[in-house]
């Protein structure tokens, strides 16, 4: 399982990295995108759509079920990946660079320091598959 | 709440071999090994080996167990051949779908009726409450099977090593014959769900294993596949062939769900719902099952809601992502009315997305 040590974890089991600039990447985990299986199309939202921390900003769908994700901090969504219109698979092949999903302007830097750390996460899992 | 489930005689080896097991039907069942797309493209490419020994057997045996199985079923079981099998419903009295069943002839006084496994104890009370009062009994022989299903062009060509005693040459499509195969004795029958070429394996469960890991052994994963639940679906669903508990059910009858072809009303024998069918063919269907491609990017789900014209006139009742056309499909229903359109829409989370409508199978194997 991988977790990368920088990034920071949700409860729905997005990441976020931050981008140093006032903008975090976000996308789904190792975990997410392993217990949905092959990922055949994830519908994105609008550049410029204004979130609050746990909206449902997107959709994943695996060939079998249909998965909202979730905001894990609030703010603009100033890029979206374009690449995963073509190529949904990239979410399962690298989670955490090329499948990435939006790219969001922080409108409240300290909801960062709410989420869970790499290790508070794997925690998190493991409390849930005991 | 696990506990309550059923396993397969094979699970340690699903789980072995990197099965994931989830909930289906009462039963822990592998939904995927390695991923659903791969398996579903080597059983279109090769071939796949599925553990269906969730589904339910029943044997009807006796003099007079063809006219009672015919008593109970909509297609026509006396005119079958000794090993020949028949696709068929079983209809309540109001017509409605109590499931779908597959009948093999084994002998005159021998026939076997493989159920859904989720419909396996409501199939055998009905059964047993409609059993007319000749001379045959039932019996639910479910555990005394394992099933797998060998599915894909090289099927034939991966079995025949390991019979000894038959060429699967001679086994024609919706035949079945019992042969040694790995040494074991089995109903080795050629039909599936997938809509390839293949065979269903039905196993003496104690000789369920030898059979299974001289598959195994032998061919995977260079010319075998391991393949789970979620195959199984986008393979049927591209097929078209319908599912029960979605595109078939209690809610609807035969003639609308495009299986006319199975509702024998003229064999000249009756058959529990065969009234209320006449009735409804007399009258004409208010809806039909159709397929449905969506144009662009997304997944049909069951549930999503069809329009044509801004008016609703239909539900998807399955849908999914079919790998061989890498695109988005689904069946469903819509009225009569509509029912010739080309083009329709369906709607996803709000929004209507362009769907073509169409009579025939997604996908068809090349002959």
């Amino acid at each position: 399982m991988q977790l990368p040590d920088s990034f920071r974890y949700s409860k729905d089991h997005e990441w976020v990295s931050d981008q140093g600039d006032g903008t975090v990447l976000v996308g789904i985990t190792h975990y997410a995108q392993d217990a949905l299986g092959d990922i055949v199309f994830v519908e994105l939202p609008e550049v410029g759509a204004e979130l609050s921390a746990e909206d449902d900003f997107g959709v994943v769908e695996s060939v079998k079920t249909v998965s909202d994700v979730y905001a894990p901090v609030s703010g603009e969504v100033v890029a979206i990946n374009d690449a995963l219109e073509d190529a949904p698979e990239l979410v399962n092949e690298s989670p955490y660079e090329k499948g990435w999903i939006v790219r969001i302007k922080l409108s409240d830097p300290g909801e960062i320091n709410a989420l869970m750390d790499a290790a508070g996460y794997e925690a998190f899992l493991n409390d849930g598959e005991s | 709440m696990s506990d309550a489930l059923h396993r397969v005689p094979l699970h340690a080896r699903h789980v072995e071999l990197g099965g994931r097991m989830v909930p289906f039907a009462g039963f822990e069942m592998p939904v995927q090994y390695q991923g659903i797309k791969d398996e579903h493209l080597a059983v279109r490419s090769s071939a796949g080996l599925f553990d269906v020994s969730h589904m339910g057997e029943v044997e009807v045996r006796g003099p007079d167990a063809i006219a009672a199985v015919d008593a109970l079923v909509t297609n026509n079981v006396r005119g079958l051949v000794d090993g020949q099998a028949l696709y068929t419903v079983m209809c309540a009295p109001d017509g409605g779908i109590v499931d779908d069943l597959i009948v093999y002839r084994l002998a005159e006084d021998h026939v076997f009726i493989c159920v859904n496994a989720a419909n396996r104890h409501k199939d055998v009370a009905f059964m047993r409450e409609y059993l007319p009062s000749l001379n045959a009994t039932l019996e639910d022989t479910s555990d005394a099977y394992v099933q797998l299903a060998l599915q894909g062009p090289k099927a034939e060509a991966l079995l025949q090593p390991l019979v000894s005693d038959a060429e699967l040459s001679a086994v024609k499509f919706f035949r079945c014959a019992w042969m040694h195969v790995a040494g074991v004795n089995a109903l080795v029958a050629r039909t599936g769900y997938t809509g390839e070429d293949g065979f269903e394996l039905y196993i003496p469960a104690e000789g369920g294993a030898t059979i299974f890991d001289a598959l195994v052994e032998r061919y995977v994963p260079e010319d075998l596949t391991m393949c789970g639940l979620g195959a199984r679906d986008t393979l049927r669903l591209e097929a078209r062939l319908p599912l029960y508990g979605q595109d078939l059910s209690a809610q609807i009858n035969p003639l609308e769900a495009g299986l006319s072809w199975v509702v024998k009303l003229d064999a000249g024998h009756d058959f529990v719902g065969k009234a209320a069918l006449e009735a409804i063919k007399a009258k004409g269907v208010a809806r039909r099952l159709r397929g449905f491609k969506l144009e662009g990017r997304g997944v049909l789900r069951p549930g999503y809601p069809i329009f044509v014209d801004d008016a609703q006139v239909g539900e998807l009742t399955s849908g999914g992502y079919a790998p061989t056309l890498d695109a988005s499909i689904g069946l469903g229903y819509i009225d009569t009315e509509h029912t010739d359109v080309e083009r329709a829409e369906v709607e996803i989370r709000g929004r209507r997305l362009p769907v073509q409508v169409s009579k025939k199978p997604f996908y068809s194997r090349p002959r």
